[in-house]
């Protein structure tokens, strides 16, 4: 008996302290894809890197809070913010409507349209549904790109979803599909890359807001409305004192915002 | 609980076709790749065993390797990996093949169902009583129709319970195609998964999944006891099974 109230007093302790150490600095978790270059990637030695992690530090600094940032596969990334797994998402997120139902969503920190990367035999000219009838084309699943495929192209062509942006790269250089629907951004690295000879752009930048939304933001709870309030401040403070502008130019040589 | 009953409602209103449409996709996915599987795994087996190295040793190498490594594994290497050769294999005319992930899929399974069925063969064949093969062989037969007659319908016999548990794992394993852009039964789920957020679709597929095994279970336990009906567990009560009065100790009176 004795030994159990001895154990009981060490648990609460622990429990008393764990708590004081929580009270005294915020930990925010952040979760980002950690697939999606040059948004956000792993690198070798199994650390973040990329604009969505630089932007993430950048807001956590302005907040004087602690930040981890932990990688999560993009199917589950709205389901583990619910299950607070992590407390906000900035992996490149795309402020929509249907998102909205779900989770909450600060101010836009970036907005690049989406396009179409074609494989250079495909003989793609015209990327509306008209033009790609017959054509396999891919996006990654559970984003906007597939959503606006599903929606425009489901009739006229037949479409492949992927669970990451490379496979789909991957495929699209294989010549399995035939145009891939992609952030310009994220397309233009690979197009750069060392596979992306096979392709190239065509068709028109994408922007309807009805599909593609307003920008991009950070994921968040429904009930967290003051972390929304300091990460907004934060991030109009990384805008004004030009943070955000040094770490646009780390990436691109043009303003995303 | 009305307005999560009513939600329920709608996801199966919502997603039920779409998943359904998944089981239609896993079953023919598993029927073939499991038919196919099956017609390579007697040959396969009898290599296996033959005293001939130059057909025992290729067959090892390949059960060895498809049972060694992870199915997953076994599908990217096929899909991505022909992905990366694709100009060799159009010059052997194999692309259209090779393009289409669920000729991929199908390629994957079938191998690696080959490669344990033929296991499961090869033990039923090592199973068949000696005594059987000798008096089939005091009656004259020998080779084709020594292993027709007498030791593959035994040895099918054995192997069956094993059989069984294959095809049931292979259904679950099917659900692997859905990494390869095939909207398998898993494919849909995800799908499903990723616009309403639900957790509830996954219990819809387990659900879905479960249909599908019990429903062989059921077929399987009859084909078993069709075939083996020596192997039904006794009823220890029948009069003809309890000792004869003699042994049974004297009750005390």
């Amino acid at each position: 008996m004795k030994k159990f109230g001895t154990l009981m007093l060490a648990a609460a302790a622990l429990a008393l302290g764990m708590g004081a150490a929580t009270a005294a600095e915020t930990t925010i978790r952040i979760a980002t894809e950690g697939a999606y270059p040059p948004f956000n990637q792993k690198n070798a030695d199994g650390t973040l890197s990329g604009f969505d992690v630089d932007i993430a530090n950048a807001l956590c600094e302005k907040m004087k809070a602690k930040c981890t940032i932990v990688a999560q596969d993009w199917d589950g990334i709205i389901p583990g913010l619910l299950a607070k797994k992590y407390d906000a998402i900035v992996a490149s997120m795309s402020i929509t409507e249907e998102r909205k139902k779900t989770i909450d969503f600060s101010d836009k920190y970036y907005n690049t349209p989406a396009r179409f990367a074609v494989g250079k035999t495909s003989g793609i000219t015209d990327v509306s549904p008209e033009g790609m009838k017959g054509k396999t084309i891919g996006a990654q699943s559970s984003t906007i790109h597939a959503n606006y495929l599903e929606a425009k192209y489901k009739g006229t062509a037949t479409i492949k979803l992927y669970a990451t942006i490379d496979e789909a790269n991957a495929d699209l250089a294989a010549g399995r599909i035939d145009a891939h629907l992609a952030d310009s951004i994220v397309e233009l690295a690979f197009l750069d890359g060392k596979d992306g000879g096979c392709c190239a752009f065509a068709g028109p930048d994408f922007k309807d807001p009805a599909f593609f939304g307003d920008g991009v933001g950070v994921g968040l709870r429904k009930e967290d409305g003051k972390l929304k309030a300091e990460i907004n401040a934060a991030i109009k403070a990384i805008l004004a004192d030009g943070t955000y502008k040094k770490l646009n130019d780390k990436y691109f040589p043009f303003s995303i915002y | 609980m009305e307005d999560y009953l009513a939600m329920l409602a709608d996801l199966a209103v919502r997603y039920g076709p779409r998943l359904l449409g998944g089981v239609v996709v896993t079953l023919q996915l598993v029927g073939i790749s499991l038919a196919l599987g099956g017609m390579m795994s007697v040959p396969l087996a009898l290599a296996r065993l033959s005293r001939n190295p130059v057909l025992r040793l290729p067959a090892f190498a390949y059960v060895f390797f498809f049972r060694g490594t992870p199915l997953l594994a076994q599908i990217y290497l096929i899909y991505y990996g022909s992905g990366q050769f694709r100009a060799a294999f159009e010059q052997a005319g194999l692309w259209w093949f090779f393009r289409d992930a669920w000729y991929c899929a199908l390629l994957a399974f079938t191998l690696n169902t080959g490669a344990y069925t033929a296991e499961i063969v090869r033990g039923g064949i090592q199973g068949v009583p000696l005594g059987d093969i000798e008096a089939a062989r005091a009656c004259g037969m020998s080779g084709f129709t020594l292993y027709r007659r007498i030791i593959l319908p035994t040895a099918y016999r054995i192997a069956l319970p094993a059989y069984g548990n294959e095809i049931i794992l292979m259904v679950k394993s099917s659900s692997i195609a859905s990494i390869i852009t095939i909207f398998d039964l898993m494919g849909e789920t995800k799908l499903a998964f990723s616009r309403s957020f639900r957790l509830e679709v996954y219990l819809m597929a387990a659900a879905l999944y479960l249909v599908i095994t019990l429903s062989f279970e059921w077929v399987w336990a009859r084909l078993e006891r069709w075939l083996n009906p020596q192997r039904e567990a006794p009823d220890l009560k029948a009069p003809d099974l309890q000792p004869p009065a003699a042994l049974v100790e004297p009750q005390r009176q």
